[in-house]
């Protein structure tokens, strides 16, 4: 049993603890809800940008580019994005979990990693994987300019063949409570806008105008809707990293809580047994006097 | 009287019905009222006119996009765009000088067509801002 002087040490210790968790908690909500503002001021435009894309395609009939090209080779890019900052459950080992599952699922494939946080490049970089490039350093922030430099360098790479396919592991926000890990393929690009206009029977009779040609919007338009998919990608992972670090940061505060509760209570008991056989000393001492 | 929505990747700058749009189009600034032809085009870096439907005329600064006309909607999707009121003319102007300086360097290592972009898109807004000046006057 611990002594009454050890116990008191404890609840200060933990109370610390709580505040710093509580502290954390907090911080995340307040970044949470920027990352939540970013994913929804930013929806409409990649809604819009799918419309039109939708539309172009359907009144252009079949185009031809580089990020279309469904190629035979085995050689993919994988993108896991991770956070650069621990303390946010089991946010990150989930990604790696699902990241390792999927290279072990597909044995045929030569897969390469493309790590985005300090997490993912920490945790892969004393395993036996491939790993073709690494990002670090968004800590929780959205940044276009680095989102830009991704989209960039991961297109160069698929279109000079350095790699076939490009697929993302992200943990996709779906709500303050709710996150899901998602697999999505980013290039070539999945023609998905086009089974949109069939499902909405889009009046085919419409002549479009095209200023200058449709060729030419596709080209201008294609890598803005390549960025607008990592963007994506991106911001959700990053709302889902706060999300995450929110409520594990609630429930250690509430473990902390928990926790001091039952060491009061254990102080009590020991301050009370020491009053005790305190008194019971005294008491036996005065009887022996007496005698 | 149309649908006229003005998005870029920051926020909906615009969904309102309007009157006219006048939008700075590849091939020259291109006029669109109610019941326009269908039309997909591209947006280069210009001023962008809104007759609302109260007739008040609203002007901004877009920095390259595109423009959909299909069914009486009109939607443009922008990299960037913002009204004259809310430009901020002191930092138009620092990004000009910055943007200038790094074309003038043209060292070889920085990414010139991304330079002159900025250059085009600072002098965009300044004009702009100035020729909003004007008009209140």
């Amino acid at each position: 049993m611990l002594s009454l002087r050890d116990i008191r040490k404890r609840i200060r210790a933990v109370e610390s603890t709580k505040q710093i968790t509580k502290t954390m908690e907090m911080v995340a909500a307040a970044r949470l809800r920027k990352a939540q503002q970013q994913i929804e001021s930013f929806r409409p435009y990649a809604r819009k940008m799918q419309e039109m894309l939708a539309h172009l395609s359907e009144a252009s009939g079949a185009v031809e580019h580089p990020y279309f090209e469904q190629r035979e080779g085995n050689k993919v890019a994988l993108v896991v994005i991770s956070s650069d900052r621990g303390l946010c459950g089991s946010y990150n080992s989930n990604i790696f979990r699902r990241t390792n599952l999927w290279v072990a699922d597909h044995p045929d494939l030569d897969v390469g990693l493309i790590l985005i946080g300090k997490k993912a490049i920490n945790f892969y970089k004393r395993r036996d994987y491939k790993i073709l490039g690494s990002y670090r350093d968004f800590d929780g922030k959205f940044d276009i300019g680095k989102v830009r430099q991704i989209t960039n360098d991961l297109s160069e790479m698929f279109i000079s063949g350095d790699v076939d396919r490009i697929v993302f592991i992200y943990t996709a926000f779906l709500s303050m409570a709710s996150f899901r890990i998602t697999e999505t393929q980013f290039l070539p690009i999945r023609a998905e806008f086009e089974e949109a206009v069939e499902k909405e029977e889009y009046a085919a009779a419409k002549e479009y105008i095209f200023e200058p040609d449709p060729e030419t919007i596709f080209k201008q338009l294609l890598p803005s809707y390549a960025l607008v998919l990592v963007q994506m990608a991106v911001a959700d992972a990053i709302a889902s990293e706060h999300g995450t670090r929110m409520l594990a940061m609630g429930s250690a505060t509430k473990n902390a809580g928990e926790m001091i509760e039952q060491l009061t209570l254990q102080r009590n008991k020991a301050r009370q047994a020491s009053i005790t056989s305190e008194l019971l000393e005294i008491v036996s001492g005065a009887e022996a006097l007496n005698k | 009287m149309f649908k006229l929505s003005i998005v870029s990747p920051e926020r909906v700058l615009y969904e309102d019905d309007v009157e006219s749009l006048v939008a700075p189009g590849i091939d020259g600034y291109l006029g669109i009222l109610s019941n326009h032809a269908p039309l997909i085009t591209s947006l280069v870096t210009g001023r962008i006119e809104i007759r609302d439907a109260h007739k008040i005329e609203k002007i901004a600064a877009i920095s390259q996009g595109f423009l959909e006309v299909s069914g009486n909607t009109a939607t443009i999707l922008a990299d960037a765009v913002e009204f004259v009121e809310e430009i901020d003319l002191s930092r138009a102007e620092s990004a000009l000088k910055r943007a200038e300086e790094r074309v003038n360097m043209d060292s070889g290592d920085i990414d010139l067509p991304r330079a002159r972009n900025a250059l085009i898109r600072a002098r965009n807004r300044i004009k702009l801002v100035k020729q909003f000046k004007q008009m209140k006057k």
